[in-house]
This record gives structure tokens, C-alpha cells and sequence, in this order.
């Protein structure tokens, strides 16, 4: 059974809920549509398709989007040999999906992770706590409205005020901003010019205030 | 003649039942140990907090991130060739698999993965194996030395020596390696690299045989080890743990076999798995798989093929630097191949590969161009740390550096 059969029939038990499948260098992405249903459909794929080892967890800020936060898993079966990935959407008010943990046990750190660096709460998880960064820490530092450079904060030593060296340099990347090939005036390239890398920019203003003054050039105005 | 009153100072036997309650109080209560972050038996900068009932242990709780750097973060500010030299401090005992890994992960998504020259894979698969007898060795040494046999550990490191000496000369550097670039190798190979690698191949293996000598059937070594840390098939699929971890319980599973990248389906080795799951079938595995390393290795040297070693598309490598000086378009296309980075398509990918530590795997996000919107690193050193809090419970204190050390992690990896 390879993974698109897998798709196909797992969108037979689950009708609506279950979008895609898509299919990109080999690999097949689903979408599913209630995150709320997330802990139901794992259970299915452990138990009914043989998905026995969740590869892993991660999440995405779509910074400027909603809904803000992608959850993604990655699934394999040792029976069969095939992957899967599974997104859902979850918005930025409620940052909250039930855990997995009570499917496979590695989820523990894995959602611990993504609580710790975008701030998603699993509800049920046995023990949502920081992993990477300290107890009491304000921030949550892989959101794009998290400079590269830290934030300042009211505990001393927490949370550094002063800009990396490079920050606002060419070569530095806004986080939520343009990109590189956005940022650079003398070339055009089609098919990235019609991609939505400057948009973000043009909508939260806020992410200039949030890196405050840089030392070099800083990133260009967008394009009229 | 019975007569009552109020004793003061209770009788001597009275005094020892009493003090015998306190005693009874005490061996009831439990203990708390902190271990680390800096313990020479955590490699690196673990903490773990141990509950104790005596020596047995009733709860270990690891606290980990002391040396977290954010290199997700980073990722995200940075084009794709110059978080190359990121990919080395991850596993920092193994820099060359780790580079390897990551160029696959970005050739996947730009679709070039097919397209490498021959040769370049074959070096690739030598740099993954010469990384992975590099950490075993060391990841053995550290371990035999935990548990107190410490010729082993000077025994290796000699060994390690001459594998950073052909890394000098073959990347410039010891330890950083950076060796790999999107679409190819940032050098060929040396003159004479080849027969000083044959040469160290012919003296490592006269070392495994050595190092067997002092640990397989010693008697303090495998008192210290069999049975402990049992890890059940069940347990590890569960925990996701990959790697050494996963096929010492059992499980015949191995990214080189099951999903073969680079040239892995046209060489031929055989993947060692346990049938205990305790922390000596995780050395045995070890041991086992440097030597199938060695057989890989020596297997590349004999059909390396010549040709270039970078995919003949200047817009993904640096253009030759002669060309440069001379051809306005080489020009053009270095100049935006280090200003911009490459220009990887819009989409999603998920790479593994068979590491050292277990499966290293980049979950890269693109929205186009130079940078990658989101990229993830599912690193095996924190996963296979997660069953601590399960594994460690009911083993007795001094069993903590046995269980550690067969399980072969790296903080670098582990808290990126």
C-alpha cells in the first residue's frame, strides 16, 4: 500500500474533514480541516493504517495570515515503509489542539517544543512546559514578529536589548519581512516577483518598529 | 509494684525504637540530585533531576537547552549555502554527515537530488562514513570511559586523530568542516587523499579488533552493561527513538536500506540490530556498524568515479573563480549567488538521513527565493533523550553513566 492509496482511503473514513492529497518530490501532504480532530485522526492512522512512528512535529507562523499557526506532522510506518504529512490551521485567538501524546509517546517533547518556541498550547499534554528555554522566559522566539536580534525585557539579563552586529545589514533577513531577492533592487526575477514576500511587510508596519533603528541600509521601500 | 510517672528521658530501649523510627522516616523519604549541566558523564550540558529512594531512582526529569542557539531562527535569516556552516555544530562529533544531510535536504526541494554527478555521491557517502566511525569511536570511548575503563578512550582518540587529519586535508578544517555545497562539494578531493584513506582504513580496523579486546567479553564491561537499560521494541518505535537506540531493541530498520539516497542501493553492507535492547547490544551495534563502515568506505575508493564533482548549473554552484574574472555572465551569476543565495522553488520537504546518532532529518518550509521560510531540524539526539523520564526510573544511580553513554547523544544536536 503506498502512501496516496493510504490518503485515499483515510479521506473515504474521514469525508470533508481530510483535503489534498498533494503531491510534491515524491511526497504526500493532507490537510485537515478541524484541528480539534487532530488526536481522533492519528489514533486512525496508528491503529488502522500502521503509521507506528510520528517522525515528527513542527509548526509554522504564517505571520500576517489567518489562521496564524500551521501544526505539521510527519508520520512513517515501519510495516509499510511509507510517509505521510499531515497539516491543520490553527488561529492565533485560540492557539490550542488537543495533544497526541496519548497516541505516540515522542509527541511529549516535540509539542513541548512548539509550545516553547510559538506559543501553541496542546490541551491534554501531560507536562507543557518550556524545553529549550528557561521557566518564566516572556517571549516565544520563533515567531516572526520575534526579532532576530532579542527583545528587551523587564527581568535583568533576560532577553538581550542591543541589536545583533548585524541587524539591518544587506544580509540580514527581517524576520515576517522581505526576503532576500525582495530586498535587492537591481534584479527581477518573474516567477518570485508575483509571490506574496513583500505583502507581509506592507500590512504589520509594526514589524519596523519592532526592530527599531538599523545600522546598515535597511530594507528598501516595496515596489510601486 | 506497679507505679505510673512521667519519664523524662525515655529509657535506652525506648531511645533506639525511636531512633530506629526516625531511621524508618529517612530511608521513606525521598532524595533529590541534581546532575549537571556540567557532569562529565552527560557529554556535554545535560541536567537531569533525580528523585532517589537510596540509589534507586525514582524519577529523572532531563532539563535541557543549555545550549540551545536558535539555529532555527537563524535559518530563517540567512540563504540556504550559508547555513551550511550551522549544519556543523550540530552533531559536532560528526560535521561531515551533517552537511551531507542538509544539502540533500535542499537538493530534494529544488529537485536536483537526481542530477548530482556521480562522483560527488560517492565522496558524499565516504565523508557520512569516515563522520560515522569518528563518532562510534568516540561515542565508545566516552562510554567505556564512564564506566571507568579509560585505555579505551585514549585507545580511540588515536584513531579520531587520523580522521581529522583527512578532514584537514580534504575540507581545511578539523572540526567545521562545511565540506558540502548546494549541488555539489566545495573542493574534489586532494592528490593522494585516496591511498592515505586506504591506509587509515587498513589501521582502524586492526584498532576495532583491539578495542573488542578490552570490552567485549570483559567482565566488568558487560556486568556493568547486559541488562541494563532495557529498552523494548515496543518502547523504542514509541519514543521514536532512530538509529544505534532503535536497532539495539530490535528493530532491522536503516535509512541507507529502507530509503537508499546518495549511491547506499549500489553498495553493499549489512545494517546489525539487537535482540536484548539493553546498553550492550547498543555497543555491539557499534561496533558493527564502523566496521560496515569500513567496508563502504572501501567499496566508494574502489568505484569512485572521476568527472566533475558539482551539478553543471551555475545558478545553483559558484561558477569557476577564473571564469569569474574573465566572463561577465559567471560574473553575474556568482554575484547573485552570494548576495541573493540560490533561488529554491516554492514548496515543502521533508529529508532524512541515517546519521551517526539516528535519523537527521530537515523539515524545510519555501515560499521561493534565497531563504527558507520555515525550517525545522528533527534532531535523533532529542528524541532519543525524551525516554529518559521513562527509561531511567528503577535503575540505580551509578547505571545512569552506563545508560548515557550507550545512548550516544550530543547536546549541540540536541538543543540546536
Amino acid at each position: 500500500m503506498t502512501s496516496g492509496e493510504i490518503a485515499t482511503q483515510l479521506k473515504a473514513q474521514f469525508g470533508d474533514l481530510i483535503s489534498g492529497p498533494a503531491e510534491f518530490r515524491g511526497e504526500i501532504t493532507l490537510t485537515l480541516a478541524d484541528a480539534e480532530k487532530i488526536a481522533d485522526v492519528c489514533a486512525a492512522l496508528k491503529k488502522n493504517f500502521g503509521f507506528d512512528y510520528l517522525v515528527d512535529v513542527s509548526s509554522i507562523d504564517n505571520y500576517g495570515d489567518d489562521p496564524r499557526w500551521t501544526v505539521v506532522y510527519h508520520f512513517y510506518g515501519y510495516g509499510h515503509h511509507q510517509t505521510l504529512r499531515l497539516k491543520t490551521s490553527v488561529s492565533e485567538e485560540k492557539s490550542e489542539l488537543p495533544t497526541v501524546t496519548t497516541v505516540w509517546r515522542t509527541a511529549d517533547w516535540h509539542e513541548r517544543e512548539i509550545y516553547d518556541m510559538m506559543g501553541i498550547r496542546f490541551r491534554g499534554h501531560p507536562d507543557l512546559r518550556r524545553i529549550l528555554m528557561w521557566e518564566g522566559y516572556p517571549y516565544f522566539p520563533l515567531r516572526k514578529d520575534f526579532p532576530l536580534a532579542g527583545k528587551s525585557s523587564d527581568l535583568p539579563e533576560v532577553g538581550f536589548s542591543r541589536p545583533s552586529p548585524m541587524a539591518g545589514g544587506p544580509f540580514v533577513t527581517i524576520a515576517g519581512g522581505k526576503d532576500t531577492i525582495a530586498r535587492e533592487p537591481r534584479i527581477r526575477i518573474p516567477e518570485t516577483d508575483a509571490l506574496a514576500t513583500t505583502n507581509r511587510v506592507e500590512r504589520r508596519a509594526d514589524i519596523k518598529d519592532a526592530h527599531g533603528e538599523g545600522k546598515g541600509p535597511g530594507p528598501i521601500e516595496p515596489k510601486k | 509494684m506497679a507505679e505510673v510517672r512521667d519519664i523524662q528521658i525515655p529509657e535506652p530501649g525506648a531511645r533506639v525504637a525511636l531512633a530506629s523510627d526516625e531511621l524508618q522516616d529517612m530511608q521513606g523519604e525521598k532524595m533529590v540530585l541534581n546532575m549537571g549541566p556540567s557532569h562529565p558523564a552527560t557529554h556535554g550540558v545535560l541536567r537531569i533531576v533525580l528523585e532517589l529512594d537510596g540509589e534507586i531512582i525514582t524519577k529523572a526529569a532531563p532539563d535541557i537547552g543549555y545550549l540551545h542557539r536558535g539555529d532555527e531562527k537563524i535559518a530563517e535569516n540567512m540563504t540556504y549555502t550559508q547555513f551550511i556552516p550551522y549544519t556543523d555544530r550540530l552533531d559536532y562529533l560528526a560535521p561531515l554527515a551533517n552537511n551531507v544531510a542538509y544539502a540533500l535536504a535542499v537538493e530534494k526541494l529544488m529537485g536536483l537530488d537526481k542530477q548530482l554527478p556521480p562522483r560527488c555521491q560517492f565522496i558524499r557517502v565516504i565523508c557520512c562514513e569516515l563522520a560515522r566511525i569518528s563518532s562510534h569511536l568516540l561515542g565508545m570511548g566516552a562510554f567505556a570511559l564512564d564506566i571507568g575503563a579509560i585505555t579505551v578512550f585514549l585507545h580511540t582518540f588515536t584513531e579520531r586523530e587520523k580522521i581529522y587529519n583527512l578532514c584537514e586535508s580534504l575540507t581545511g578544517a578539523r572540526f567545521t568542516t562545511s565540506y558540502t555545497r548546494i549541488g555539489g562539494l566545495s573542493r574534489d578531493l586532494p592528490p593522494g587523499w585516496v591511498e592515505q584513506c586506504r591506509k587509515f582504513l587498513e589501521e582502524v580496523v586492526i584498532n576495532f579488533d583491539e578495542t573488542e579486546t578490552f570490552l567485549t567479553r570483559n567482565k566488568i564491561f558487560t556486568d556493568r552493561t547486559q541488562g541494563v537499560g532495557v529498552v523494548s521494541r515496543e518502547d523504542a518505535i514509541d519514543f521514536g527513538l532512530t538509529g544505534p537506540n532503535l536497532r539495539g531493541s530490535g528493530v532491522n530498520f536503516d535509512m541507507r536500506k529502507a530509503h537508499p539516497y546518495l549511491v547506499y542501493d549500489q553498495l553493499e553492507f549489512d545494517v546489525p540490530y539487537g535482540t536484548m535492547g539493553d546498553a550492550y547490544d547498543r555497543y555491539l551495534i557499534r561496533i558493527e556498524e564502523m566496521r560496515q563502515s569500513v567496508k563502504i568506505v572501501r567499496q566508494c575508493l574502489d568505484k569512485l568515479p572521476g568527472g566533475p564533482v558539482n551539478v553543471p548549473d551555475m545558478k545553483v554552484v559558484l561558477p569557476p573563480k577564473d571564469r569569474v574574472m574573465t566572463k561577465m555572465e559567471e560574473l553575474i551569476h556568482h554575484f547573485i549567488n552570494v548576495t541573493q543565495g540560490v533561488n529554491v522553488p516554492p514548496g515543502e520537504v521533508y529529508f532524512a538521513a541515517e546519521n551517526p546518532k539516528g535519523e537527521l532529518g530537515f523539515y524545510i518550509n519555501s515560499k521561493g527565493g534565497g531563504t527558507p521560510y520555515r525550517m525545522k531540524i528533527r534532531s535523533p539526539s532529542f528524541v532519543n533523550l525524551s525516554i529518559m523520564s521513562h527509561l531511567l526510573p528503577g535503575h540505580m544511580v551509578s547505571d545512569i553513566t552506563a545508560i548515557l553513554g550507550s545512548f550516544d547523544f550530543v547536546m549541540g544536536e540536541c538543543d540546536r
